[in-house]
């Protein structure tokens, strides 16, 4: 596009949401950029002046906008606590689209959205490859956490500690599923999301034993989508659609009471993102079925099949981190924790700062990995603080950075998922 | 001298990375909270030392350039916003706590301290620093001090200025001032402190603050008070005053600000009270217990047809949550809210709050009105879109006669928020000329290239 009056024309399609905010500027101790640049631009309200700036034609560089617009993590932490209630979340997907629109993408993000993501088996496959050759290439670095760096020079990766890929990933082991209901009466539609079936697959496992345990059905078809968060927080509406659209086609099929996954952002997108942006109009009513029955994996054992602490104490400390996505966009805060207090042998320890971001952001990592980590490592801290042998948590992004930062800092910690603890003791 | 040139100077002092220069920079620094057209500054420069600053502030007089300094630019006035362009000097990395003073009740700060960071260390520490604006999750305290920021605690505990004991700060030549000091006593010379306590930056540029602390009081009790009609909760602070018990906050809501939180929380609020008084007594418990059987007391005596009184925390911040859902409730109703904070003595308040809701009325406006009543402090807050163009001549037209009407009751034109560009024009109508050019040939003889905060507080 890059026609600089066509870019003001879409810009304006977001001025009445620009408008709400009232620039008090209490986002400022909200988040967690700001907290380590202290630079307004990095701040909500900055960003929504910079926009406002632009659809004005008060400032006259795009691509300096785009640059500030990008250095946001999408927590929604700002949102959670705005006194106008300003869309945040919203304001930033679409001006990321408008924007990518009038820049174009890179052929790096145009090869992972349109190429690799909205074919899932060519990504399967792809990376089903580089599980087996990744070791020449990468090298142990924490064995209790199971950390890897690189071995070489790599851009991508820099000095990362990170986990690698799954020997065998989930969809593997268990390429699809569809057994019935048994005691609980109930069936769920079981949605792992990428980084669980690909790096996680052990989360994945848990949540079919815990699920197996608890006589609830499992229907997981084969050849699942990403939720396409990756691609709409990038600017890419048409490969969301696409990503959606294969999703939808797979669960129109299947017959469950809830769709529950182990990943907050996949939760939260599936529950926020999906109607608010899938476009296809014959998809609907099949849409807001699904969007009706997502679920937090620990959110349905909780309060779906009652799951209730435990009389007595356990001596395994973990402490629990609040992913945003499940703390600011879903609110569920209680259920995690009550099922870290349900599972056996756990003591629960609450850390400072619970619910602050751990600096992740999905792709923000890859772009800002210095301020990534800035944010990181005060997490870590909090972590190695609560002096908790674990950290649990509700989010597969989240144990990525949360392994990196710990890993780097040197620390035993475990870092698991909520769900693979209360599925050790069963 | 070329920008070019004096951008390499900024960078000398204070480093690259802390001068801004891209043009999406600079726009993040033309505006802050106040209702108000933005201004480009020039070049944003953030020390990170006092001898930064120090060599910042004689930099921009030594070349003529205007400059603004800013803490998180929460303010409402547009004091932060650079009018004049030239530099704006940010102050979020001077943000060190230096000193608390356990024996001596006092603290020495960074003007970058965000104002509930510094209080709570003061709380660690058994003590109490009681001013407490709106905005202190994220305002700052030299921006506190600059605009002599209230808050809810001021009827009792007094505002910034009360807790200012001194401070060191650069003139225009970059030279340090000392003044005030670390004793209860201090009355050395002029009050150069009680000079540059809400002079809103245009007389010199803190450098370090004094601050004092008192012991916090050992018990609070809250109460939520209803009556049918504003007048009659009106009624209700004088008597409690007249009673000669002071509430250490005295907040009132009237009908509009009521309904609205009420749809935006659900907390079971009476939408069919015409006001509310939420009322808090803290001292010694034993007093406490007394005057809250005697504010409980005054109000029934007053028409207030229930007083609830808290029980415990829970219901305690229940009471205030319904005060601090008031602003964020207002403000999701019109795209645009102006808050201001008219201030009257606290007699005139039944006088205030009817002209308030006859100007609604006249310019045909939404205006939710709340605030400290127990200090005449109100913040008719008016509801608007400001695309509207017809409907801000109307808002513009009913604010000038809002300060009318506060001034015309021995009121003045701000009780917290300060004056800055927004208020600038009114200043005579209070002041009068004299003060003005008091003020004027002050400020000519101690900034006489005007670079100080140029175009805010006085202009008229």
């Amino acid at each position: 596009m890059a026609d600089p009056k066509k870019l003001v024309e879409m810009l304006k399609s977001l001025e009445d949401q620009l408008v709400t905010c009232m620039r008090c500027g209490m986002c400022q101790a909200q988040c967690p950029v700001f907290a380590q640049s202290g630079r307004e631009g990095d701040v909500t309200r900055g960003k929504i002046a910079l926009l406002a700036g632009l659809a004005e034609e008060m400032i006259k560089d795009p691509e300096g906008v785009n640059n500030k617009l990008n250095r946001c993590l999408l927590c929604g932490t700002c949102e959670a606590n705005c006194p106008s209630g300003v869309k945040v979340t919203d304001i930033f997907l679409r001006a990321r689209a408008i924007m990518a629109a009038y820049n174009g993408m890179s052929p790096t993000q145009k090869l992972i959205f349109q190429q690799l993501l909205t074919h899932p088996g060519l990504f399967n496959t792809i990376l089903d490859l580089g599980a087996k050759f990744q070791g020449i290439f990468t090298k142990p670095v924490n064995d209790m956490l199971g950390t890897s760096c690189a071995r070489f020079n790599a851009p991508i990766i820099g000095d990362r500690h990170f986990k690698t890929l799954a020997a065998k990933p989930l969809h593997s082991d268990v390429p699809s599923l569809d057994t019935p209901a048994g005691a609980s009466n109930l069936r769920v539609a079981f949605y792992p999301g990428c980084v669980v079936d690909k790096i996680y697959p052990s989360v994945g496992h848990a949540v079919l034993k815990v699920l197996k345990h608890h006589g609830v059905g499992v229907f997981m078809p084969k050849g699942q989508a990403c939720c396409g968060i990756p691609a709409i927080s990038n600017g890419d509406v048409a490969s969301f659609q696409k990503m959606v659209k294969a999703n939808i086609e797979l669960f129109r099929k299947g017959d469950f009471d809830y769709l529950i996954t182990p990943c907050a952002t996949c939760t939260s997108t599936i529950k926020k993102i999906w109607p608010a942006y899938y476009e296809d109009k014959s998809d609907q009513i099949t849409l807001a079925k699904i969007v009706d029955k997502v679920k937090d994996v620990s959110a349905f054992l909780v309060d779906v099949l009652k799951v209730s602490p435990m009389d007595t104490e356990g001596t395994k400390t973990v402490t629990y981190h609040d992913p945003c996505h499940l703390r600011n966009s879903l609110g569920v805060t209680a259920q995690p924790r009550t099922l870290l207090k349900a599972t056996p042998g756990v003591k629960f320890v609450e850390m400072t700062d619970a619910a602050s971001c751990c600096g992740s952001g999905g792709s923000f990592n890859l772009k800002f990995y210095e301020l990534s980590q800035e944010i990181g490592r005060k997490k870590a801290q909090h972590i190695i603080d609560s002096q908790a042998e674990t950290v649990a948590t509700g989010c597969p992004a989240c144990m990525m950075q949360m392994t990196d930062m710990l890993s780097k800092a040197g620390a035993s910690r475990k870092v698991r998922h909520v769900v693979e603890l209360y599925a050790d003791t069963l | 001298m070329t920008a070019k040139a004096l951008i390499k100077d900024f960078e000398a002092i204070v480093g690259k990375d802390n001068v801004l220069t891209s043009e999406a920079d600079l726009a993040s620094y033309s505006y802050d909270a106040a209702v108000l057209p933005n201004a480009m500054p020039g070049l944003v420069v953030r020390p990170t030392t006092s001898e930064q600053l120090g060599k910042t502030v004689k930099l921009c007089n030594d070349n003529a350039i205007p400059m603004t300094v800013r803490g998180s630019g929460t303010n409402l006035s547009g004091g932060t916003i650079p009018s004049k362009g030239g530099i704006v000097v940010l102050t979020t990395a001077l943000n060190r706590i230096l000193e608390i003073n356990e024996e001596d009740l006092y603290a020495v700060v960074e003007p970058g301290v965000i104002t509930s960071k510094f209080a709570g260390e003061v709380t660690k520490r058994g003590l109490f620093y009681p001013p407490d604006p709106g905005s202190q999750t994220v305002s700052t305290l030299g921006g506190n001090v600059a605009e002599n920021a209230g808050g809810l605690r001021g009827l009792k505990y007094g505002v910034t200025k009360d807790y200012v004991m001194g401070m060191t700060f650069y003139d225009v030549n970059g030279e340090l001032v000392k003044t005030g000091g670390k004793t209860v006593k201090c009355v050395t010379g002029y009050n150069l402190t009680g000079l540059m306590v809400g002079a809103e930056g245009t007389l010199g540029v803190y450098d370090t603050i004094t601050l004092k602390l008192v012991p916090p009081p050992a018990a609070a009790k809250a109460m939520m008070a209803v009556f049918d009609t504003v007048m009659d909760a009106c009624r209700a602070v004088a008597a409690i005053i007249a009673a000669k018990i002071v509430p250490a906050t005295l907040e009132l809501m009237d009908n509009f600000t009521i309904r609205t939180v009420e749809n935006f929380r659900n907390a079971g609020l009476p939408t069919e009270a015409g006001a509310l008084l939420l009322i808090e007594v803290d001292g010694h418990p034993a007093m406490v217990e007394e005057d809250a059987i005697k504010v409980e007391d005054i109000c029934k005596k007053n028409k207030a047809s229930t007083v609830r009184v808290a029980k415990d925390a829970a219901e305690r911040n229940a009471v205030w949550q319904a005060r601090r859902d008031a602003l964020p409730a207002l403000a999701k109703v019109k795209p645009t809210t102006v808050l201001e904070d008219a201030t009257v003595p606290r007699s005139k308040i039944p006088a205030m709050m009817s002209a308030l809701e006859d100007i609604a009325k006249k310019y045909s406006l939404t205006i939710g009105t709340f605030g400290h009543a127990g200090d005449g402090n109100l913040h008719p807050t008016i509801l608007t879109d400001k695309r509207n163009t017809e409907e801000w001549h109307r808002v513009e037209a009913a604010i000038d006669e809002i300060f009318d009407h506060a001034l015309a009751l021995g009121g003045t034109l701000s009780g917290e928020h300060g004056i800055g560009m927004a208020k600038a024009k009114y200043m005579k109508q209070e002041c009068g000329i004299a003060a003005i050019e008091y003020s004027k040939r002050m400020k000519s003889v101690l900034d006489p290239k005007g670079i100080l905060n140029p175009g805010k507080l006085i202009v008229g």
